[in-house]
């Protein structure tokens, strides 16, 4: 942007970005507030923009349910499924990629695919494995799920950033002797690394927010964030400040985290699958 | 990219080599799919043709074709199957649509754009469960919702939007998750546009639509196909926002395809019934697949 844009319209531009920002970051902005009011004062009409805060929902919150009971099995199973599944889908990206064979095109298409099969439709049969396995309602239960449900997504992104790896750098090391693992991780990894990262930060994401197995599948043991705030949706639901105060709770790690790594997200996906 | 394809195809005993490790490295993860894909789905066509109720013991065996029958001739399907169809568009029309126009307002250069951008994506790390209730509550509530009283301040009578335009609202409610990833996916993409392509063109007189229509938007096509795939995936199988929000209601008015289904096997517990919705919904899930993989398969594989 060398030309010096005119004034005025730079302005609007401001005006209507800043404008459309805040309209759609209001309503966390506004949980994130109601959740420092007490109950009364969540429901006051016209809502206040300027009280006494409190940490009384707060209080409220961690007195009716184990907060960090349910924060740690969100955290084992978004990870645990990440890792399983990046674990999984470099070597098949790696197959994909660089030793492409007629099917490669229809095994990558019929991979996402699975993943469009609507989860209710397979809910009963996985129920009934789950408790014949002894899964149900077990963290490892929960994350080979959220595993599966993600690994097409995962070997289909990771497959973008590999094929802009060129192949002649991986050719170099081959000819110096490397195995076609040490070609993997040592010429390969490091490469897609950036790529790697945003797959996986997605994933987390994706993992944290899973909602449909994660109360399906869990009751109390591993019962992840997710359900701690659906026990907060009680049906006459006017307890404003402690659903605030939850919610904001069950967010707050991955927003925090989101902030954190948007920038990196966008890095690694510029590399891929988005160029 | 090409080059990936073209450069020295190797001969003889290293080809078969090579074609033996590629197998052995994709292997685990089409196994694992193939088992994961595969056994819920004979489970599923097995219920879907047998009487099976949890609360009826009574009733059992063969039911043939009945509960795909009863399905079907059901007025409650057809509405649950257009519903799902209107949400998986409308909010695909909002995130891509607005998605665009964002992305390029994103990308100009303006005071604090950071953090505004931060703002904008923000709403997709929140989960559907707290969205759902975020907006059901703290906003739209008819009597304590920010919205209401903003209405009411200005001397209009609030709506009670889930009760009376309950499908629109759910696909606001949904779009509001869905368009901070679009933005970001296609902000990216905007962004990895080459600035001096930008440049001479500005430079030659295109004007602001011009260079959108014949530049950015001709450059976006990939990421447009990212963001449609990913989000219809998603938006197929929307259910926590709409058990959270309307549980379906009134009547059927908000149910989609997954909460239908839901509301058979877990409220009615008819695991037969509930398995032919499945099957339903997975053919439709594969017609989707078919159409959509095909008409961003081209973008995908460039």
């Amino acid at each position: 942007m060398a030309l010096k844009t005119k004034t005025s319209t730079r302005i609007g531009v401001t005006i209507l970005a800043w404008g459309i920002a805040l309209w759609l970051f209001f309503p966390i902005f506004w949980m994130i507030l109601t959740s420092f009011k007490s109950d009364v004062q969540a429901i006051s009409s016209p809502p206040k923009l300027v009280f006494m805060p409190t940490l009384s929902s707060y209080a409220e919150v961690f007195e009716r349910a184990s907060y960090w009971h349910f924060a740690l099995n969100t955290m084992i199973v978004s990870v645990g499924a990440t890792a399983i599944a990046i674990a999984l889908a470099v070597p098949a990206a790696y197959s994909m990629a660089f030793m492409p064979s007629k099917r490669t095109r229809s095994t990558l298409l019929w991979m996402l695919s699975t993943r469009m099969l609507p989860p209710v439709g397979v809910l009963v049969p996985i129920y009934l494995l789950a408790r014949n396995t002894h899964l149900l309602d077990t963290c490892t239960g929960l994350a080979i799920v959220d595993m599966l449900t993600n690994l097409p997504i995962i070997v289909w992104m990771l497959y973008t950033f590999f094929r802009e790896v060129p192949a002649p750098i991986l050719e170099a090391g081959r000819m110096d002797g490397a195995t076609r693992w040490q070609e993997m991780t040592m010429v390969l990894l490091p490469l897609a690394l950036p790529g790697i990262a945003s797959t996986a930060l997605l994933s987390l994401i994706l993992c944290w927010n899973e909602a449909f197995w994660s109360l399906n599948l869990t009751s109390s043991n591993a019962a992840p964030l997710t359900a701690f705030i659906a026990s907060f949706s009680s049906p006459e639901g006017l307890f404003f400040g402690k659903l605030s105060a939850a919610s904001t709770l069950a967010v707050a790690p991955i927003l925090i985290f989101g902030w954190i790594s948007q920038k990196q997200l966008v890095r690694g996906l510029t590399f891929g699958a988005v160029k | 990219m090409q080059a990936v394809f073209e450069h020295s195809p190797p001969a003889g005993a290293t080809a078969r080599s090579t074609k033996r490790t590629g197998f052995l490295l994709l292997s685990p993860s089409v196994l694992i799919l193939l088992v994961w894909s595969i056994v819920p789905l004979v489970m599923t066509l097995w219920y879907s043709v047998q009487n099976y109720n949890l609360v009826d013991p009574t009733l059992h065996g063969f039911a043939g074709i009945d509960n795909y029958w009863y399905l079907l001739t059901d007025p409650d399907f057809l509405h649950a199957l257009l519903n799902t169809f209107v949400l998986v568009a409308g909010v695909l029309l909002i995130s891509v649509g607005g998605g665009t126009l964002l992305a390029v307002l994103y990308d100009q250069e303006f005071f604090g754009r950071g953090i505004a951008r931060i703002m904008v994506i923000s709403p997709f790390f929140i989960m559907p469960t707290v969205s759902a209730l975020l907006w059901k509550n703290l906003m739209l509530h008819p009597i304590y919702g920010v919205y209401s009283a903003m209405m009411r301040a200005v001397g209009l009578t609030p709506i009670d939007w889930l009760a009376r335009f309950p499908l629109m609202t759910v696909m606001m409610i949904v779009a509001w998750e869905w368009l901070p990833f679009a933005v970001l996916i296609l902000l990216t993409a905007v962004q990895s546009l080459d600035g001096e392509q930008r440049e001479a063109a500005r430079m030659d007189g295109a004007g602001p639509i011009a260079r959108f229509r014949y530049i950015i938007l001709p450059h976006l096509g990939r990421a447009i196909s990212v963001v449609v795939m990913i989000e219809t995936i998603y938006l197929l199988t929307i259910f926590a926002e709409i058990s959270v929000t309307t549980a379906g209601g009134p009547g059927v008015a908000s149910t989609n395809l997954p909460y239908l289904i839901y509301s058979r096997a877990l409220l009615q517990f008819d695991v037969g019934g509930a398995s032919a919705g499945g099957v339903v919904a997975i053919v439709i899930a594969n017609i989707v697949a078919i159409f959509l993989v095909r008409a961003v398969a081209r973008n995908l594989e460039a």
